[in-house]
């Protein structure tokens, strides 16, 4: 690994400002993508930026909902008693990512900033326009079957590898972020982006802005709810196809309905039709399939990843049976 | 608290580090003398080769390693994991896959378990870590220790420091309370011999058990 400045301010205006100073500079918190990127040499950073001491480790109730700080780590917030009773759905995500370890060190803000997990992007001798612009997508007409099946461009079939995006995504959260210029919120839908001619940038955040946290607004979101997560083994991998599912239903009508996948797009995947598609109907398994035909629109697949197109809606109705209690 | 006088470098010597900054010198000389174009002479001169050695100079930091105090001083790039193993030549604690795959790694910083090899030493300043060779106390093995004994919880053995290590902290976190959770939460230790069931039968017996752990 190349060597690199290491610094580690307590105030966030020392933080913003030791990372605008130089541009190969990036925060560190939990390091636990970071590390294995810059061991991978795909991450080649001058300076670290270790922010684990900003005051940034609460979780708090506001007039709108939970406020939960960037450095709060992934485990801890699966375990808070407000969001395992308010957002059951966040602490289902949460609990079916990584490792029992990982989750210790892994912090709500680098969970969002996380990178994708394809190999072209991960093998710096094969070409990925994510890692070097410019330099073709291996997965295209290479080995795809993780790959995305919404979304993608030319430039890059990537998916995003976060189990608890999809769920902030599907209980609509808002990044609070700092920069140079102040504070803004950034919606979560608004907050990852789609490849297009850039897949070098994940997502909207500037160079210079850092997260500050995540606001989840209430919701009646806390009974009917499934994160839903297929992979390769029984734990500890990333997701093929994962869903997150919520549903306020009242004598046995839907009143509210919120979906999102994730492991097929570059992005944590809202399906706000299929979610329409779902409101005001009865509760049935025949509502749940035509929910999931129209969330599938528009899906394409690649050589190796046709699976994808069946396992997906699949996935979404057994996430809606069993959020609606009929598994 | 014991406050063990390590020198600057921790227990073992550092003479690479020593001599880097020399040989930063004299390769700078000799390519200088080589190529000879005039900013490589004006750098040489102005001691940027200095400067660039400085910029990444070791760092101090303070950790309490199985109960003992030290003053250490590291690179930023040295992860815990190597900081144990190849300065303070505590080596039951392994190295895997060192990708934060496998948790052959694991240890405990303040008494949460992580993998090591995904943690730069630098910052965990003032932090306690506990290894598998701080788990016993004295001649007395922990319980998980000894359980694994009985239940033969392993063939090769290399996976079994991090292993030993996560049943610990699954005890302690409270989610031992079946197989299936048992399994579920400790799922990022691998172990290649297929040693599982009888892990899993260790960590039931010393959850069962009521011992401290």
């Amino acid at each position: 690994m190349n060597q690199f400045e290491y610094t580690r301010p307590t105030k966030q205006k020392a933080a913003l400002e030791q990372k605008a100073k130089s541009p190969a500079t990036k925060f560190i918190a939990g390091g636990t993508n970071l590390i294995d990127l810059m061991k991978h040499g795909v991450e080649n950073p001058q300076k670290l930026v270790d922010i684990n001491r900003l005051p940034l480790h609460k979780i708090e109730q506001t007039k709108t909902g939970l406020r939960i700080g960037a450095l709060v780590a992934n485990s801890t917030v699966a375990e808070d008693k407000q969001v395992l009773e308010k957002f059951p759905l966040l602490s289902q995500a949460l609990v079916s990512g990584a490792s029992a370890q990982l989750r210790h060190m892994a912090t709500v803000g680098g969970n969002i900033m996380q990178r994708t997990r394809c190999y072209y992007f991960y093998d710096t001798a094969l070409p990925c326009n994510k890692r070097e612009p410019g330099s073709g997508c291996g997965a295209l007409e290479g080995i795809n079957r993780i790959h995305a099946i919404f979304g993608f461009s030319d430039k890059c079939i990537a998916v995003h590898p976060s189990d608890m995006c999809v769920a902030l995504a599907a209980l609509d959260a808002k990044v609070l972020v700092t920069g140079p210029n102040g504070d803004r919120s950034i919606s979560f839908l608004d907050f990852h982006r789609l490849p297009g001619d850039q897949p070098e940038k994940d997502t909207n955040l500037g160079p210079d802005e850092l997260i500050l946290a995540v606001d989840i607004p209430a919701s009646p979101f806390t009974k009917n709810v499934h994160y839903l997560k297929v992979r390769e083994r029984a734990s500890y991998a990333f997701a093929l196809v994962s869903v997150a599912a919520a549903l306020d239903i009242e004598n046995n009508t839907i009143r509210n309905a919120r979906l999102a996948m994730g492991g097929v797009a570059h992005k944590p995947w809202r399906l706000l039709g299929a979610e329409k598609a779902l409101i005001g109907k009865q509760v049935s398994e025949e509502v749940f399939q035509q929910a999931a035909a129209v969330a599938m629109q528009g899906a394409k697949a690649f050589e190796h990843n046709e699976y994808k197109l069946k396992l997906a809606p699949n996935s979404i109705v057994q996430a809606l049976k069993n959020a609606a209690g009929m598994a | 608290m014991e406050e063990q006088k390590a020198n600057k470098e921790g227990q073992s010597e550092q003479p690479h580090n020593d001599t880097r900054r020399d040989f930063l010198k004299q390769s700078s000389l000799l390519t200088a003398l080589v190529l000879t174009p005039p900013t490589v002479f004006n750098a040489a001169a102005a001691r940027l080769d200095e400067k660039v050695a400085e910029k990444f100079e070791k760092v101090p930091v303070t950790l309490e390693i199985n109960r003992v105090k030290q003053k250490l001083s590291v690179e930023p790039r040295v992860t815990l994991l190597d900081l144990l193993r190849e300065q303070l030549n505590l080596t039951g604690t392994k190295k895997g896959c060192d990708y934060g795959q496998c948790g052959a790694c694991t240890v405990h910083v303040d008494g949460v378990r992580v993998n090591s090899c995904l943690t730069f030493a630098v910052m965990l300043d003032g932090k306690k870590i506990t290894t598998i060779e701080g788990l016993a106390e004295g001649d007395e093995l922990h319980p998980m220790q000894q359980a694994f004994i009985k239940h033969d919880g392993f063939q090769c053995g290399y996976c079994t420091p991090g292993q030993i290590m996560s049943a610990v902290a699954c005890v302690r976190e409270g989610h031992a309370n079946s197989e299936a959770e048992i399994r579920e939460y400790m799922s990022g230790n691998i172990c290649r011999c297929g040693a599982y069931p009888n892990i899993v039968k260790a960590i039931q017996e010393v959850k069962n058990g009521g011992q401290k752990v």
